[in-house]
């Protein structure tokens, strides 16, 4: 499992990145999405997996998947979906008052 | 104990004062009063240590600074320090007591003025007192900084701005070698103590490290002391305002330089590299110096080339007197100690003249408005006393009786002499060729001492009328040149009272060694009968006075050197070359394109990771620890490649935001599935309002358009790409084969006593680690102000602006 998830998380990095790299901008933000799905789910591998029950006590399970992880990637999410609000937000502005979602066109000129 | 250290650091803490005084007082006190005391009091202090000194001590007083790195603020005084700190701060308070009469209270920025000059006093104090070699640098570089600032004092004037620029490079770059030069130094003896690097002297010189660090702190020297060919920095400092040139570019700064040579002769004299280094680089300036003062026209600058001259003069005198250290002397050491004390007796004489001509020619500028010798003329009659002291300050320079000038130039006459008789160092070649440069050399000086003296006080005023009636300069003026005047005369009279005091520790301070086996006693007299010496002398005044008559008929030959070749156009042609393909390279990377940016970041990624792996043999893989797979999560994880390749391909907005948020819902169910419930939750809430948020944009955003890009932008791109996903497949795989840390998250089970929490996660999130949450609340609220702000704010005080044009 953990095997598979490292090679899928590479694939998600690779498609991430490649979006990154192209000009328009919504297109780098849903890049910089899934780049961060990859993060996300290759912080749970690095914790191992399905190595015993839910981070819950009081059941009947009495070993436990690496918590930390979890506890780091619940912040992540929740700074991620801050980030990528402020970035859609901005390319809306950007859009706005330049008239362009094409970053080729949104550099500065010669000497600011 | 550390009264000393306070005594030194005087002029840099009370230049904190001086802003408060400087708007308190100065419309009714000039501020110039109330530095006046510090040097004095400076100085008193430093006389103090003159006995003890003069019975042969030295002191060494030591505070500890950063003990650690065995960096301590160790003052060292002996000899050759107590005569620079003495000529530090006794020339610092006739400057500045000049300088209250010469800079307006009015029209000046005084208090940066005063702030600069007690920054460079405290720092040229530290310099020459400090033993430790890093301190020694800190301080050398800051008196580059403040003579930086001092030189672009008027800085609306296109001139000093470029004068201070070209000042601060070639120091700056002569500093900074001079610290790779330290270091080497500290590598060779393991401390950073110029006293025990002096008591380690066989293990340098026996070290490979030997010359390049030689070479190196020469290069800090001979760029402070303007030494040819680093020279070209001075004159363009005259620049600054006249008591500046006076103190720092003549007196104190520019002799830096002499001092670290005086103070290292010991650790590398006696070698024939830096006999020639320094006495060749010290004749080759002292020649052009002299030759090119000749040819000036502004006052300034003609002694800017004089001083060039001049350091020159003592650079050589330093480096003859280093074959003192030279083994197999014998018993000739008298003759080259004799080198190294006219070289510091000629430090100071030079101090003292110099300090006068550049007060003299300052006083000429403020008086009658120009120092252009082509309008200057006849001044005699209106300026007496300022023609009395310009006639002892040439004529001291010149090397003739009765001025100090006159005794140090025939002691480097005679030491010249006595070097070209030398048995080693090739000295049977170039013996002649060097007593001819230093005849001709002081046969040019001879003729622009003159120039300096006839042209502007006698003869008739030339050229347009001047703007300013000439009359005598107010007596405040004129007393700091008179009090360096009469120090000319008097030391003529009796330099042996200086001698005995300062100059004879002063050189067994730079030969400490020679100073120990042999005793040594330097008696100076005027008169020696007729000796080489005198005999150079005479040729001196006679050659001298043949081609000062005779200049309007040679004058010629300086303009049949090619312009394009100077020194200067070199460095002009350089900077501006240096400038401009500094600019061609740096845009050909620096495309303000965002994508060739993330480029370099990810490709130096891929280097730097995937090469540490690959090189550093960090790849291993082990399979054994995995947990099983099932088809149906091999399916979820199959579809959630495809959705991401949709996202790629897709050319509707709407299909790759879907595509997206689908692929998001299957993160969500992995999460289930690896028991992380809470982020499972979390995940899907977050998912939703995400995909909720970009259907909303792309109201607002454009269609996609067709990306039209060249194969080589797309093939670069799915390289990198292609790059990223491996390195990090790889890094994953790696880690997860090679745990080197057991996980510490067995603490956190005890949830329950220690929080009183049964969902570990959430213990974690609140209360063992609050505090990064509270932060991560932080971050969330900046991002929704942002958000808030580019939405409603700008755009409505925009809107509100084009309405109202």
């Amino acid at each position: 499992m953990e095997t598979c998830m490292s090679i899928v998380v590479g694939i998600l990095f690779a498609i991430g990145t490649y979006l990154i790299l192209s000009k328009n901008i919504l297109r780098i933000i849903l890049g910089i999405s899934i780049i961060g799905h990859g993060v996300n789910l290759l912080l749970l591998t690095m914790g191992g997996l399905k190595k015993g029950g839910p981070p819950l006590l009081g059941l009947k399970e009495t070993t436990f998947v690496d918590s930390l992880p979890q506890a780091l990637l619940l912040t992540a999410i929740v700074i991620n979906f801050a980030t990528t609000a402020l970035f859609l937000v901005l390319s809306y502005r950007a859009n706005k008052v330049l008239g362009t979602d094409d970053v080729e066109q949104l550099r500065g000129y010669g000497n600011e | 104990m550390f009264s000393f250290h306070l005594a030194i650091s005087l002029p840099l803490f009370y230049a904190i004062l001086v802003p408060f005084l400087y708007k308190k007082f100065n419309q009714r006190i000039h501020t110039g009063w109330f530095i006046l005391f510090v040097p004095l009091l400076v100085f008193g202090y430093l006389l103090s240590y003159i006995p003890s000194i003069a019975a042969g001590k030295t002191i060494s007083l030591t505070l500890p600074w950063i003990p650690s790195y065995n960096i301590n603020l160790t003052a060292y005084i002996d000899g050759l320090s107590l005569t620079f700190g003495l000529i530090i701060t006794g020339i610092g308070f006739l400057v500045i007591l000049y300088s209250i009469y010469y800079m307006s209270k009015k029209k000046e920025a005084l208090h940066n003025f005063y702030i600069y000059m007690l920054l460079f006093m405290g720092a040229m104090l530290g310099l020459v007192f400090a033993d430790n070699i890093f301190v020694l640098y800190v301080f050398w570089e800051i008196t580059s900084i403040s003579s930086f600032l001092l030189i672009a004092y008027w800085f609306e004037r296109e001139q000093s701005r470029s004068g201070a620029q070209k000042s601060l490079l070639i120091t700056i770059f002569g500093g900074l070698s001079m610290l790779a030069g330290f270091i080497l130094l500290s590598l060779i003896t393991g401390t950073y103590s110029i006293r025990e690097m002096i008591s380690n002297l066989g293990l340098i010189q026996a070290h490979p490290y030997f010359i390049p660090a030689m070479i190196l702190i020469l290069l800090g020297a001979f760029t402070k002391s303007a030494q040819f060919p680093f020279s070209i920095w001075l004159p363009d400092a005259m620049e600054a305002p006249t008591p500046i040139s006076a103190y720092l570019h003549s007196a104190t700064m520019v002799k830096a330089g002499i001092y670290l040579v005086a103070r290292l002769t010991v650790i590398f004299g006696g070698v024939a590299t830096w006999f020639w280094l320094v006495a060749g680089v010290g004749l080759i300036t002292l020649l052009y110096g002299s030759f090119n003062a000749i040819r000036q026209t502004d006052l300034k600058a003609l002694l800017a080339y004089s001083t060039i001259s001049q350091l020159g003069l003592i650079m050589s005198l330093l480096g003859l007197g280093s074959a003192a250290l030279h083994f197999g002397v014998a018993n000739k050491e008298e003759v080259y100690a004799l080198a190294i004390f006219a070289a510091i007796f000629h430090l100071v004489n030079h101090s003292t003249f110099k300090g006068c001509l550049f007060m003299v020619v300052g006083i000429i500028d403020h008086e009658i408005g120009t120092r252009d010798i082509r309008r200057l003329g006849g001044l005699m009659h209106f300026m007496p006393v300022s023609f009395l002291l310009a006639l002892t300050g040439s004529f001291a320079m010149a090397g003739l009786p009765p001025f100090n000038g006159f005794l140090s130039k025939e002691m480097f006459f005679s030491t010249v002499w006595q070097a070209a008789q030398l048995p080693f160092f090739h000295m049977q070649t170039w013996g002649n060729i060097l007593v001819a440069v230093a005849w001709l050399a002081s046969t040019f000086t001879f003729v622009y001492c003159m120039i300096i003296l006839f042209k502007t006080f006698t003869g008739k005023q030339k050229g347009p009328k001047l703007k300013k009636k000439a009359h005598e300069a107010p007596f405040g003026m004129l007393l700091s040149p008179l009090i360096l005047a009469g120090l000319v005369i008097l030391i003529f009279f009796f330099p042996n009272a200086l001698s005995q005091y300062l100059l004879q520790p002063a050189w067994e301070a730079v030969l400490p060694t020679l100073a120990e086996s042999a005793s040594l006693q330097i008696e100076i007299s005027p008169w020696h009968g007729v000796n080489p010496a005198l005999l150079l002398t005479i040729g001196v005044v006679l050659g001298g006075t043949l081609l000062y008559k005779t200049l309007p008929k040679w004058r010629r030959i300086y303009r049949f050197y090619p312009q394009v070749l100077t020194l200067n156009n070199i460095y002009a042609a350089g900077l501006e070359k240096m400038e401009k393909y500094s600019l061609s390279i740096t845009k050909r990377y620096m495309t303000a394109f965002v994508r060739d940016y993330l480029v370099y970041i990810f490709g130096f990624t891929i280097l730097v990771v995937g090469g540490a792996a690959l090189f550093l043999n960090g790849l291993s893989f082990d399979f054994s620890g995995d947990s099983a797979i099932n088809l149906y999560e091999l399916a979820f994880l199959i579809a959630m490649i495809i959705c991401a390749l949709i996202v790629l391909f897709a050319e509707s907005r709407l299909t790759s935001i879907v595509a997206v948020g689908t692929l998001g819902f299957f993160v969500v169910f992995f999460f289930a599935l690896f028991r992380a419930p809470d982020l499972a939750l979390t995940q899907l809430v977050v998912e939703t309002v995400t995909t909720v948020l970009f259907l909303l944009c792309i109201y607002h955003l454009p269609k996609f358009k067709k990306e039209i890009s060249s194969v080589g932008f797309k093939a670069v791109n799915a390289v990198i790409s292609v790059g990223i996903g491996l390195v990090v497949t790889m890094v994953a795989l790696s880690a997860n084969s090679n745990r080197l840390y057991e996980s510490i998250s067995h603490f956190y089970e005890n949830a329950n006593e220690l929080a009183g929490a049964n969902n570990i996660v959430n213990a974690i999130l609140v209360d063992f680690r609050g505090f990064d949450t509270m932060l991560e609340i932080l971050v969330l609220s900046m991002a929704g102000l942002g958000v808030y702000a580019l939405i409603k704010l700008r755009l409505a005080g925009r809107n509100e602006n084009e309405g109202t044009k």
